[in-house]
This record gives C-alpha cells, structure tokens and sequence, in this order.
C-alpha cells in the first residue's frame, strides 16, 4: 500500500481556483485520487466540497488549475468525465421522479440501448442492488415516486456502481447515508471496502465522522476553498479531524450584553416531530441556528411564521417579518424599482383609505437610504442596478421598516461581501438593543458568532444549545457532526 | 400485486369515456352501429394526432400554443402543394418540422419560455396559412381521402385509427429507449445532462417528433374535410391540452401517457355529441363542455389526493 508512486492516478486537480462572484469558492485547491483507494473528504459548509466535485465530475470549468483523467489532461466536460469513468452519487437525489427504476438505469448508462434493452437494465440494476445491499426488496419496475427516501438513494448508488462495458473507476459519494439506517450504511460501507479492494476508486463525502474514518484509506480535510489536511486515515480521531475542519486563528468578538432571558418567550415552539429540545426566543434576543445546511433550520424558520400567521388568510397585523434567503427566487421583486421592493411589507402603515401616500413612502425611502447606505443615487433605479449586497440590504430594510418585533432571516448574507456584512451586523445589533427579536439561520460561523444563543440542528431536530460563551467554532461543529457510526 | 401509479393515471379517463359512452348510447341507440360509431368519433383522429404531438411537448415541460395555427397551416399545405405536386408539398413539410427543431433548440439555448415563443410563432404559422389560402378551399389528396374514408371490417375507421396511434406512440414514449430520455428531461433535465446527455439535442428531437405528429393531424383533418380554410383547426391548441390534462398528463414533471392523451381527445370529441343529444342549445354547449373538464379534472385531484394520503400513511 505504500508504494504510492506505482499506483494510477484517476483523477488529479491541481491548484483548482473558482469563484462566484465576489465569493471565492476554491482557492487553489489540490485532490488527487488514486485507484484501489477511498477518499474521505471532509470540512465545514462553504469550504468547498461540493465545488470540487463539481470541478471533478466536468460539470464545472475552474478559473484556474489543471484537470488530469488517468494521467491524462484531456479537454473539460461532464463526457470526458463520464469517459474515464467517473460517477457521482449527488446530496440532492438526482434521479428521475416519473420514471422506472429501470429507466433511469437507461438515462445513465447510454450502452442500455437498442432491443430489449429494458430486460437488460433490470439484470444490470437488480444484481447490483443485490451486491450493494442484500434483501432490499426494491421492485425495479415501479416508479421512483413509489419509492420511499432510502429506496430511492439506494437505486442511485446502485446505478452509480453498475456497469456493463464501461466500468465505473472513480465513484463519488456526497452523503450517501444521509438518508439510509444503520444496517444499510453498514452494507454500504462495506460494499465500499470490496470495491476498492478490486482496484476501484471512491470519494466519500459525509457528516458522520464515524463512518469517514473507519472507511477511508486517506482523509482530505478542506476549509475556506483549500485544503488544510492530507493524511492517511489512521493519523486522525474524531476530536483532531473537528479541529483540522474549525478555525485556529479568532477574530475579536463582540460584547454580549449578559443574558436577556426573563420573562416570557416572545415565541416558542415544541421539539419539532417530537424529538431534539424545543425552541424559545425572548425579546431583544438575537438567536443562531446553526448545523449543516438543509438539516431543518428553514423549515423550522418557516414552522415559526406560520405559527402566528394563517397559511391561508394572511394577519392584518404581522408580528413576524422574514428575511429571504435566496434572494432571486423569492426575495427581491426583479422589475421594481428599489423603493417599491423597501416599501411593499410596510405599504398599510402609510396608505390613508389604501391609497399609497407617495410623500411618506419617499421620506420612508430615503430615510433608510441613509441609514443603512444603499448605494444609489436615486431610489427610483431599477432593483437590479444594485449589487447583491446592497439588494440585500434592502430586503434588510425591507423587514426593519415594518412593525414586526420579530424578524426571522433565512441565511439572507450568502454571497454578500465582507463590507455589506459588516454594516449589517452593526444595524443588527443596535435594532437588538431597542428590542426587537432576531431569529438568524446561517451557514457562517463568524454569523453564529454574534448570537446570544444559539441552537444546533442536525437531522431536522435541535440536538444542541450554545449560550453566551459555550458558542465557539469547535462546540457548534462537534454538535452538528455526529459522532457515532450513523445518526 | 400493487397497481402502479401509471395505472391509477389511466383508469379514471378510460372511465370517464366509458361513462360518456354509455350515456350516448342510452340516448341515442342508433349510434350503437358501425356508421354511429364512425360519425360519433371520426373527427376524434386529427385531435387525436394533434394531442400526442401537444404531449411531447409537455413530456419536456413546455407547452405549444402554436399547435392549433400549425395544424391549420398543415392542412392549407395538404389541401394545396401536397394535393397539386406532392414533391414540393412533403418538402414543405419537412421544412415545418426542421422549424420545430428550431424553435426547441431556440426555447433551451435563450432559455425562453416557451409559451411566449409558440404563441408568437402561432401567428407566423397562421400568416402563412392565409397567405396559401386566402378562402376556403383546395382539395384533399385522393390517398388521404381514402385513407380516412375507408370501411375495414367490423370496427370503423375512426376506432382502428385512434388503436393505432395509441400502440405505436405508446411504443415509442413509454417503451423505447428513447422515449426515456424525453421522458427523463421533463422529470429531472440535470440528472440527464449529468448522465453526459445533450439536452439541446434531445429537446430537438422531441420538438421536431411533435411537428411530425402535428403534420400527421394536418392531413388527417383534411382528408375527413376535403378541403381546408385558414383557420380550420384553431380550436385545436386548447382541445390538444385539454386532451393530453384529461388523460392522465401533467404540466410538469414528464408525466404523461400516449394511451391516456388518445383517449382523452376521444373523450372531448364526445362530449361535443353528447351535448347535442342532450339538445343543449349551441350557445350553452363551450360551457357545459367546460363543466365536464372540471368535473374529469376534480376527481383525478381527488384520486390524487387519495395516493398521497396512501403512501404518507
């Protein structure tokens, strides 16, 4: 196993550099896997895992950095990929909801063509599942939509590791467990072990900590779009891989003011589906959900809307105001001018008879336009002539003119630059202190960092509370990475 | 053993045609004949063809609102080139479906929607009608005339038609390799471009697959009609998506079915006869041909609704 020089390379990429925008997703990045080994790659959200294998499987072009398939650098695509067979399992079940289990083998596999070849996709996916995770009871031929979560993240590893003429060489796994029990990721892992035994290669990404180290041959960790750590599996425990992931240097924080807990909780619900800690906020508290992303936190943001606002009849006088996330799909309304999109939560407060007041929706405008520096000359400009940190800024402002005393933000500074964020943390703060409740889902740790108190999700439920000093990088991240050999 | 969904999705049309059926021939006795059969749903076969060419479009999420000006505008190219030099018109033809390929191919790369599109191309289709037939007329080929006029034995024309079309796109959609990927763009487009698929490719096909269908409903309609008029089938882009609705398909998702869209386009030639019987006066007929859609429409909600609470459970 040490003779690393003979064995082959798959897939290299070399000082990888991408970015998005302002943001820089990978900053000269370096992954190498060779065959007959499994990769485990870890790091927080953000850090740039899925970018990698994005880069990898041809779906993305880097900026900057060299790509080789077998030692060869060949031109950039998802084909040239496919070609040199590399496969990849995604986070988000990306198979075709309407068609068969079968059908979906003939989508991924082109050489399942021609006669009969629906008779030959159900050998091919049916053995496969067979080796992969024995006594599955999956029927090939029903829908995917017939399919429960863990059936169908089974099929699509399956598909992923079949192969009739071209044999897969490189299989990535982006948690492939996070919706399998126990039993099945055991097999799964297992099958792992057996197929790099027979000279394969996988890159498995995961959250369970457990299952990365008893896996892999060699761990990469990642942080902030490079690579911090490179070492053979057996070099890390669970507590070194959390601190290879968290950040060594600490910027200063700032002050809490002391616990504002007394009285009644201005909002509160119940453990969601019966399971974690229940969720309470007090007024002028500024509380942090954190954890992996998409491990409930918006639901549970939205839980809280809803609890004090109909589905169907909208309230004549809302208590909450919400903060969207993703700007474009629901934040911003694209054809209006600045504003209209500031005024739209707060358009009753200054209509006499519902008709808009013009004069005060200005003062309004303007007003805000100061304070938090939207930089335009002219509120009138377009929405879209704005960059995205200052659209958000309007979206900020858009929550704070209202009434609400409660304001629920849904990871709102995604792709914002460091700057923006700065003056909105400070307008965070000083609302806080005149009482006003923030409820703040965020990605960030520097974000969760500000909070009074902060909440860790993991698997839809709260599993943590961090108060006051308890919320540090390394506390978040042992709670939001489970431990064990399967959450 | 458990019925699959795409059985769920069949029965209720196949039921409410069954349904309409029965009514007919409570009323009307005579029309349980041969010829009762043929009239009843002899206009049925160009809606027919003009609803599968709808569904393939809706098979990868876009609607075609040009589909009622293309049809008229292929049954003007029937009833003149095709009909006079039959060289020029099958040229004619196969330009119209190139100009499918084109507009799939435009609506994936902008990123349009097609709606937009296909209504602004409705009017090209419908200028150029116009343009070949100012009036009504021209005439029908004789083979297509005698195609659609033909007497096999036992089951009319309309009937064996209608079986037809149903079995061999049902092939083609539902059993093909193929078919998969067209299916497969309308349920998850990134899972197939993953798979290292050209979508723009196949977007084109499927297009290009809908126009020839489209052509198919063209000269069908014209053989039932002799003669054509610019504006003979404009009625068809909302019967086409009324038929692929009533049968099972979706808007979105790939969700559809060859055999369902047949029989829903039966089931809107029908109730056109069924409102006649009825002697429901001509002004009152859209609506109450509307409230029939609604009612099909409610109980496949409610089926639906049923699943899910089925499989929640």
């Amino acid at each position: 196993m040490n003779e690393v020089t003979t064995r082959q390379e798959v897939v290299a990429a070399r000082g990888i550099k991408v970015t998005f925008g302002a943001v820089k997703a990978l900053d000269g990045a370096d992954l190498v896997i060779h065959a007959g080994e499994c990769v485990g790659l870890v790091g927080h959200n953000g850090a740039g895992k899925s970018t990698i294998v994005n880069v990898i499987n041809g779906g993305l072009n880097p900026h900057a950095g060299e790509i080789s398939y077998g030692g060869v650098s060949t031109q950039h695509g998802i084909s040239t990929a496919r070609a040199n067979g590399v496969r990849c399992v995604f986070q988000e079940l990306s198979l075709c909801p309407n068609l068969t289990v079968n059908e979906n083998a003939r989508i991924m596999h082109a050489e399942l063509a021609g006669w009969n070849w629906r008779s030959r996709a159900g050998v091919l996916v049916r053995l496969q599942l067979q080796d992969i995770f024995p006594g599955h009871g999956i029927d090939c031929d029903s829908t995917v939509d017939d399919l429960s979560i863990a059936e169908r993240q089974m099929v699509e590893i399956a598909v992923s590791f079949a192969g009739l003429n071209r044999k897969p060489k490189l299989v990535i796994l982006d948690e492939p467990t996070s919706s399998l029990d126990a039993g099945l990721a055991a097999q799964l892992m297992a099958y792992i072990r057996r197929f790099v035994g027979k000279g394969g290669a996988v890159l498995l990404i995961s959250h369970i900590l457990g299952e990365i180290l008893s896996t892999s041959d060699r761990i990469v960790v990642m942080k902030d779009g490079r690579v911090v750590a490179d070492r053979s599996a057996s070099e890390f425990s669970k507590r070194s891989l959390v601190e290879a992931m968290g950040n060594v240097a600490r910027e200063k924080e700032w002050q809490r003011t002391g616990d504002k807990r007394n009285g009644a909780p201005v909002l509160a619900m119940p453990a969601r589906r019966g399971h974690g800690l229940a969720f309470e906020a007090h007024r002028g508290e500024m509380i942090g959900l954190a954890g992996l992303g998409g491990h409930g936190q918006t639901e549970t943001l939205l839980d809280l809307y809803l609890s004090r606002n109909s589905n169907w009849w909208p309230a004549s006088r809302k208590e909450i105001a919400f903060v969207a996330g993703d700007r474009s799909l629901n934040g911003i309304f694209p054809l209006w001018s600045i504003l209209k999109n500031l005024s739209i939560a707060s358009l009753g407060d200054f209509s006499s008879r519902t008709i808009v007041d013009h004069d005060r929706e200005g003062a309004l405008g303007d007003g805000w336009k100061k304070r938090i520096e939207i930089r335009t000359p002219e509120m009138k400009n377009r929405i879209l002539s704005l960059s995205g940190g200052n659209q958000q800024k309007v979206l900020f402002a858009r929550a704070l003119a209202t009434s609400a005393r409660i304001v629920l933000m849904d990871d709102p500074m995604r792709g914002v630059d460091v700057g923006t964020k700065q003056e909105v943390y400070g307008i965070l703060r000083s609302e806080a202190a005149s009482g006003r409740t923030f409820i703040w889902y965020s990605t960030e740790m520097d974000e969760i960092r500000l909070c009074d108190r902060v909440y860790v999700f993991r698997e839809g439920a709260i599993v943590a509370e961090l108060a006051g000093d308890e919320i540090t990088e390394k506390n978040v991240l042992e709670a939001s990475f489970s431990g064990g050999e399967a959450a | 053993m458990r019925i699959s969904t795409g059985t769920i999705r069949l029965v209720i049309p196949a039921a409410s045609l069954a349904l309409l059926l029965a009514a007919v021939f409570y009323m009307q006795p005579r029309a349980m004949s041969y010829t009762g059969l043929n009239l009843l749903f002899n206009l049925a076969v160009p809606i027919a063809l003009a609803t599968v060419a709808q569904m393939l479009i809706m098979a990868v999420n876009d609607l075609d609102l040009s589909m009622g000006a293309f049809v008229s505008f292929c049954a003007c190219v029937t009833a003149t080139f095709l009909q006079a030099s039959p060289a020029i018109g099958v040229l004619i033809f196969l330009g119209a479906i190139a100009a499918y390929a084109v507009i799939g191919v435009v609506i994936h790369v902008r990123e349009l929607p097609s709606i937009v599109v296909t209504l602004g191309m409705s009017f090209v289709w419908g200028g150029l009608a116009v343009l070949m037939l100012p009036s009504p007329g021209g005439e029908a080929p004789g083979w297509a005339r005698w195609l659609m006029t033909s007497r096999p034995p036992f089951v009319p024309m309309a009937i064996v038609a209608s079986i037809v079309i149903a079995l061999v796109t049902h092939f083609v959609i539902m059993r093909s390799s193929v078919g998969v990927l067209i299916r497969g763009v309308g349920g998850n487009v990134r899972s197939v471009e993953r798979a290292g698929w050209s979508v723009i490719r196949i977007r084109a096909g499927t297009y290009a697959l809908a126009g020839f269908f489209a052509v198919l409903s063209g000269i069908a309609l014209v053989g039932l009609t002799t003669s054509a008029d610019a504006n003979i089938a404009l009625r068809y882009t909302l019967l086409s998506i009324a038929g692929v609705i009533l049968g099972g398909g979706e808007f979105v998702g790939g969700k559809v079915s060859p055999i369902g869209a047949v029989i829903g386009a039966l089931t809107l030639t029908l109730a056109g006869s069924f409102l006649s019987f009825m002697r429901i006066p001509p002004d009152w007929q859209i609506g109450a041909q509307g409230a029939i859609l609604i009612v099909v429409l409610g109980l496949r909600l409610l089926l639906n609704r049923l699943e899910k609470r089925e499989k929640s459970r």
